[in-house]
């Protein structure tokens, strides 16, 4: 078991024959992600990396039942693409692209939520359930199989943290990079569920950063639903106050998105708060141990 | 991006948002003729940086004669503005607005921002406008009236009345012109790919006409793309020179007030790099994120600028190699230390995408500064100590 995706998911590829497509595609396809096409405008009916090839998502999901789409489109693209994906059917697009426009992400976001797609992403790493199937830029060697559920904002501190796991002797069911743009698809509370209720993943790391309120709402939602032991770094304690312009950014979210305000919210919450990410496989081991 | 406040008001101007008039200016001569332009008997003078609170840091002044409106530009121009939102360090004035004078007889605020919980924009008003706005949100939030406009179906009339009846505004003819104030605003803020604007004060005038005394906006620089305009008016005095060079090279660094050097890939790691090297009792000397393309020549940069800061006795290279390859970082590291002279101990953690050649490149050089880290914490814990001259 895992979440969201596991060795007989099918994926596409939007944005396929491009350098940073190929590139990825190939390297998922060699993890033994069961990719099954891609879509290139203008490219339909050419074989890639020996994989068909699509003019649009509603052709290659008729033609290979896929359900999950890896998007690696150009920034100025990505709305579109994520809204062609949503429209086709697809269940999940994960967005490794970064730079796309906020505006676009919130019209792209706002319409799968409405057709029932998840997204993940943009601006991140991607999702890989260890061993089964990689969609994404990790390093796919140093996911060894086991039972610790991860969720990041940032892509390095996946791999940081995924790997600590590993070398105290546990392994990662799913991890997921959930990227840190203003607009992103799933977030740690629709996650947190997730990996409750799965039978494989026996404790969570949750990795955040400073800024926007989502570890605050993990916290409140950890509080309430969550039995397994969470294991929390958050990023940026000794970030400077930025220089700013305008109040209107402390006025909207009535916080000042401080690291130390979010680990006290966790640490309320239950969560073993540890001060760096150089901590987070020893704090997973003690959690585990209890 | 940031502009200045008489950008913005160029902009407001262009979708009809009213405005006082005004003129920037270079010199205090140029103020005074600017003030002669635009005729009347009081003017101010406003600072032009790229940060609020100028008002309480002395850097908007009401003149009340073509002498003074002189004096007072010339007492602006060139001074160092220190307010609440520049940071200790303040920034230099090198432009001044000439403004016509308004009569001022209420101060509104009026902002649109995007509210990451709602993932749409987010009208903000309050009839409390003016410099203490931010003690109004945190004391009194119920004063600040805040309505989401959902992009899917634009603003609307019923947006209008959520606003005017939350601000307490019965006036038919007030509620009408602050209505269409804020729906052409929605509208500047949508069609540039704003990121924030805010009008504060947003007044009232003695005829009852409202008027954005003051203009901040900011932009999403992922979509300047799309907008050459908004682009052009980039300044890039505004932006601190190391930190514009470095983004030349597609690194983002923040130069900072502690001893350690640091270089990492990714801004979460970079983060948890300086918040192991302070728990470990050092100081980081600044935030360096190499971004995914990194390579030799953008680690060669990256050692220049940080070994420009005089206040630099070590640096740790910390890299997780996903889409970054370890040789590359390692080859660089090599380059580095061919064009620049780095005379401070380098701690080196290579860990991911071809970490073995990497580390098998830099044994290979034998270079005697270079100290290799197994791990983050050990590569930290060795930082720490080299900053403090042990071995
Ligand atoms: N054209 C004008 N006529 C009369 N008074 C003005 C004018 N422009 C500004 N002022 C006064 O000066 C004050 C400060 O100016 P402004 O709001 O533009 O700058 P600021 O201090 O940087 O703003 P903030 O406090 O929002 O950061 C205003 O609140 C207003 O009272
Ligand atoms: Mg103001």
């Amino acid at each position: 078991m895992s979440i969201l995706v596991n060795k007989d998911t099918k994926v596409i590829v939007q944005g396929f024959t491009g350098k940073e497509g190929t590139f990825h595609a190939e390297q998922c396809l060699a993890y033994g992600t069961k990719i099954v096409g891609g879509v290139t405008p203008n490219k339909g009916g050419q074989e890639h990396l020996g994989l068909p090839v699509f003019n649009t998502v509603n052709d290659a999901v008729k033609n290979t039942g896929a359900t999950v789409s890896m998007i690696f489109v150009p920034p100025a693209f990505v709305g579109d693409a994520v809204m062609e994906a949503a429209d086709a059917g697809i269940e999940l697009a994960v967005v490794i692209t970064e730079g796309a426009p906020v505006r676009d992400m919130q019209m792209a976001k706002a319409y799968a939520t409405k057709k029932g797609m998840k997204t993940i992403g943009p601006n991140c790493p991607g999702i890989i359930t260890a061993e089964e199937c990689k969609i994404g830029i990790m390093p796919g060697n140093i996911f060894k199989k086991g039972n610790i559920g991860l969720i990041s904002k940032s892509g390095t501190l996946t791999y940081e943290g995924a790997n600590q796991v590993c070398k105290e002797g546990f392994g990662i069911s799913t991890a997921v990079g959930i990227g840190g743009d203003p607009i992103i698809g799933l977030s740690y509370k629709q996650l947190l569920p997730m990996f409750e209720a799965d039978p494989e993943t026996k404790a969570i790391v949750m990795i955040g950063e400073i800024g926007g309120d989502l570890e605050i709402q993990a916290a409140a939602f950890i509080k309430e639903n969550i039995t397994k032991p969470v294991v929390a770094f958050i990023a940026g304690q000794t970030a400077p106050k930025g220089k700013r312009m305008g109040h209107a950014g402390a006025i909207v979210s009535g916080s000042a998105g401080t690291a130390a305000e979010k680990m006290e919210a966790l640490k309320a919450a239950g969560v073993t708060v540890v001060v760096s990410p150089a901590e987070i496989g020893k704090a997973v081991k003690e959690a585990l141990s209890k | 991006m940031n502009i200045h406040e008489y950008q913005a008001k160029q902009i407001f101007a262009k979708y009809g948002v009213p405005t006082p008039r005004g003129i920037i200016a270079n010199t205090a001569d140029e103020a005074v003729a600017n003030a002669k332009e635009l005729g009347g008997t009081v003017w101010v003078v406003k600072a032009q940086i790229h940060a609020g609170g100028r008002g309480l840091g002395g850097g908007v002044k009401l003149a009340r004669s073509l002498d003074e409106v002189k004096t007072l530009a010339s007492e602006i121009l060139g001074m160092t503005l220190v307010t609440h939102q520049t940071g200790p360090e303040g920034k230099l004035v090198q432009k001044v607005y000439i403004e016509e004078g308004a009569d001022i007889k209420d101060e509104l605020y009026l902002g649109v921002v995007l509210d990451r919980a709602k993932e749409m924009p987010i009208i903000m008003a309050s009839t409390e406008g003016g410099m203490a706005i931010e003690d109004v949100a945190h004391d009194t939030p119920e004063k600040i009236i805040k309505v989401a406009v959902d992009p899917a179906i634009g603003f609307q009339g019923f947006h209008g009345r959520e606003l005017v009846f939350g601000l307490g505004i019965t006036n038919p003819d007030e509620q009408k012109k602050l209505i269409s104030f804020a729906s052409k605003l929605y509208k500047v803020y949508m069609d540039n790919d704003a990121e924030m604007i805010e009008i504060n004060p947003l007044i009232k005038t003695g005829s009852g006409d409202f008027l954005a005394l003051d203009g901040k906006m900011g932009f999403d620089d992922s979509a300047l793309g799309r907008h050459p305009d908004i682009e052009a008016m980039r300044d890039l005095s505004e932006e601190d020179p190391d930190e514009r060079e470095a983004s030349e090279y597609g690194l983002s660094y923040v130069s900072l007030d502690g001893e350690i050097g640091c270089m990492v890939n990714g801004a979460g790691l970079a983060m948890g790099t300086m918040d192991t090297i302070n728990y470990m009792g050092g100081t980081p000397a600044n935030f360096l994120d190499v971004g995914g393309k990194a390579n030799a020549e953008t680690v060669a940069k990256g050692f220049e600028i940080i070994l420009k800061n005089p206040n630099v006795k070590a640096i740790f290279v910390n890299i997780f190699g996903g889409i970054v390859r370890c040789d590359r970082i390692a080859n660089g590291i090599l380059e580095a230390t061919k064009l620049v002279d780095v005379h401070v101990p380098v701690i080196v953690r290579l860990d991911g995408t071809n970490a073995i050649e990497a580390i098998e490149i830099l044994r290979n050089a034998n270079i005697p500064n270079i100290i290799p880290a197994v791990d983050l914490a050990d590569g930290a814990a060795k930082a720490v100590k080299a900053a403090k001259g042990e071995k």
